[in-house]
């Protein structure tokens, strides 16, 4: 990673959330560095406070402590240079796909870029389905046209929280290829949280593993998989290895099942 | 076969997180009221509603002449519309001050509670506050205040709009509440992870959210508003169709007076059949 930029830095990030109950103490001191064009995945078991480490990488919240750095500038607020994709697709049910993918650009205040939205929908298949309604579309376009709607305004990081975890495992696969595709052409930074291990072999150049409840950064994995990597790969000694070796990891935590 | 399909559909829960939002299907049913006028969907269907119609109406006829019930007991349908359009020049003024005192209250009743919904589903402290005096808006008949305001305002219309502003405002912004309260925070992190101002997520998410509950306000509300000012005209001064009712029945001319109640049911099925389509058009996507 040493010949690339480093685009984001997570700071020994910490939060709490104020509750009736109570604090929750979701997020531990995380640290981590993405390079510039790195493809990294974030896994741990859920409530372990993977979101949390998300929508504070976007802006959407503060930390208790620490802080993040985009491009070398401490983030504090939502930043054009970061779209997210959500869980189910969360695309709004009373715009058609077209005005939904157009959203980012009327917050904006802009034109939308017809050419751009245009090619991305080709890209990923849903040339044509514009005037349709997020109802009439089956789950697996519905996250197509999120990531339409996420790469529709050019950011430079694209933050992924388990996008495809409502989905059935072959539209899974198929869009476990598509993002990397996309990837690939488009090099966009990306931080792709999932809590499933395999998914996160296949498709990142790191994996971060956390901890249950506060979350903390336990291990990193280097993935030297090459790529293109395609459904093959999954099948291969090496892959298998890895998958196993990041399951035995998480395993021999014990602090998390202790308490 | 529709039936049954309709009850199985009402049996599987469409909200909730885990939903799929793709399973969503009927676009009718936004609301209990608005789903009324979607049971009637085929060509045959409506037909036999016409059939029931005609017969109710012939039968009724057939009747009365048979049984030589008195004008003033019973006027027969063709009576009734034969008053309907001999007397229309003479109704038609009192329908215009029905519509007048119906829309100008509603218009002020349903803006005031639409906003105050808006507003005060955002503070829960004021709206805690706030709500059991609402409740006792809805709740308490507004034309009981209707003699009281006669007393103060005289006979015009000035009591008549205040009392159907105040029938239908509360309906309007309980409803209204209710959506505003609809929050769905995954949405709202979506318009400003790409940088929403406060007012463009209450302009593009919050509102088209609450769509589906302000249309169910906005109908009951007028509906309630409606009947309001028929019972204000009714309590007192000489115009508007709540006073011919009186007035009609006072002279026992019947056939006018069920003139009257005619034109008032097709001014509901009116405002029924608006707010229908309003719900169509803007809260379609709600299933
Ligand atoms: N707004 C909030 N208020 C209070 N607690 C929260 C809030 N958001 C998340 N939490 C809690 O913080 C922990 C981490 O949540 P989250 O980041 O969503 O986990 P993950 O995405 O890994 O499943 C969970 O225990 C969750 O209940
Ligand atoms: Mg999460």
């Amino acid at each position: 990673m040493a010949d690339r930029a480093v685009k984001l830095v997570i700071d020994q990030a910490s939060k709490y959330y104020e509750t009736r109950t109570g604090r929750v103490h979701a997020l531990d001191r995380f640290s981590m560095e993405v390079a510039s064009g790195e493809f990294v995945c974030v896994i741990g078991p859920s409530g372990c406070g993977k979101s949390t480490l998300l929508w504070s990488m976007a802006g959407l919240h503060g930390l208790s402590g620490g802080r993040i750095l985009v491009d070398g500038r401490p983030v504090d607020g939502p930043n054009a240079q970061i779209a997210m994709v959500f869980q189910e697709a969360n695309l709004l049910p009373w715009r058609d796909l077209q005005r939904n993918i157009e959203l980012p650009f009327e917050i904006r205040r802009q034109p939308p870029d017809r050419a751009r939205i245009d090619g991305l929908l080709e890209r990923v298949g849903l040339s044509g389905f514009g005037a349709k309604y997020p109802r009439e579309l089956s789950g697996g376009m519905q996250q197509r046209a999120s990531i339409v709607r996420a790469l529709s305004v050019n950011p430079s990081i694209l933050l992924m929280d388990e996008p495809f975890g409502a989905l059935d495992a072959f539209t899974r696969e198929e869009m476990n290829l598509l993002i990397e595709e996309i990837w690939l052409e488009t090099k966009k930074t990306i931080v792709f949280i999932t809590h499933s291990i395999p998914e996160a072999v296949f498709l990142a150049d790191r994996i971060f593993v956390m901890s249950a409840r506060p979350g903390r950064l336990t291990r990193v994995f280097d993935i030297d998989l090459p790529r293109p990597r395609d459904v093959e790969v999954t099948t291969r000694p090496h892959f298998v290895e890895l998958v196993a070796e990041i399951k035995r990891s998480i395993e021999h935590k014990p602090a998390a099942r202790a308490a | 076969m529709a039936s049954v399909d309709r009850e199985l559909k009402d049996t599987i829960p469409t909200f909730g997180k885990g939903g799929d939002p793709a399973q969503t299907v009927d676009i009718s049913n936004w609301s209990g009221l608005a789903s009324e006028l979607s049971l009637v969907k085929t060509g045959a269907e409506w037909a036999a509603i016409l059939l029931v119609a005609v017969l109710i109406i012939g039968g009724g006829e057939l009747l009365l002449r048979l049984y030589e019930v008195p004008t003033y007991i019973m006027p027969t349908p063709s009576q009734i519309v034969g008053a309907l359009i001999k007397d229309f020049p003479a109704i038609a003024p009192h329908v215009g001050h029905t519509l007048v005192e119906l829309l100008t209250g509603f218009a002020i009743g349903a803006t005031i509670g639409f906003v105050l919904a808006a507003i005060i589903t955002q503070f829960p402290f004021a709206e805690k506050i706030i709500a059991p005096y609402v409740l006792l808006l809805v709740t308490t008949p507004m034309l009981a205040l209707v003699p009281l305001l006669i007393l103060k305002l005289g006979f015009g219309y000035a009591p008549r709009i205040i009392a159907v502003a105040l029938a239908s405002g509360p309906m309007v912004m309980i409803n209204s509440a209710t959506g505003f309260r609809r929050v769905d925070l995954a949405k709202i992190a979506l318009a400003r992870s790409f940088g929403a101002s406060t007012l463009q997520i209450f302009l593009k998410i919050r509102i088209p959210m609450a769509m589906p509950m302000v249309i169910v306000g906005l109908m009951v509300g007028s509906i309630f508003g409606l009947l309001t000012a028929v019972g204000a005209e009714m309590v007192g001064g000489s115009f508007g169709l709540g006073n011919r009712l009186t007035y009609y029945s006072s002279l026992i001319q019947m056939p006018q007076f069920f003139a009257c109640i005619l034109i008032l049911a097709m001014i509901g099925i009116s405002i029924y059949v608006l707010f229908y389509w309003l719900g169509k058009r803007w809260a379609g996507w709600e299933a």
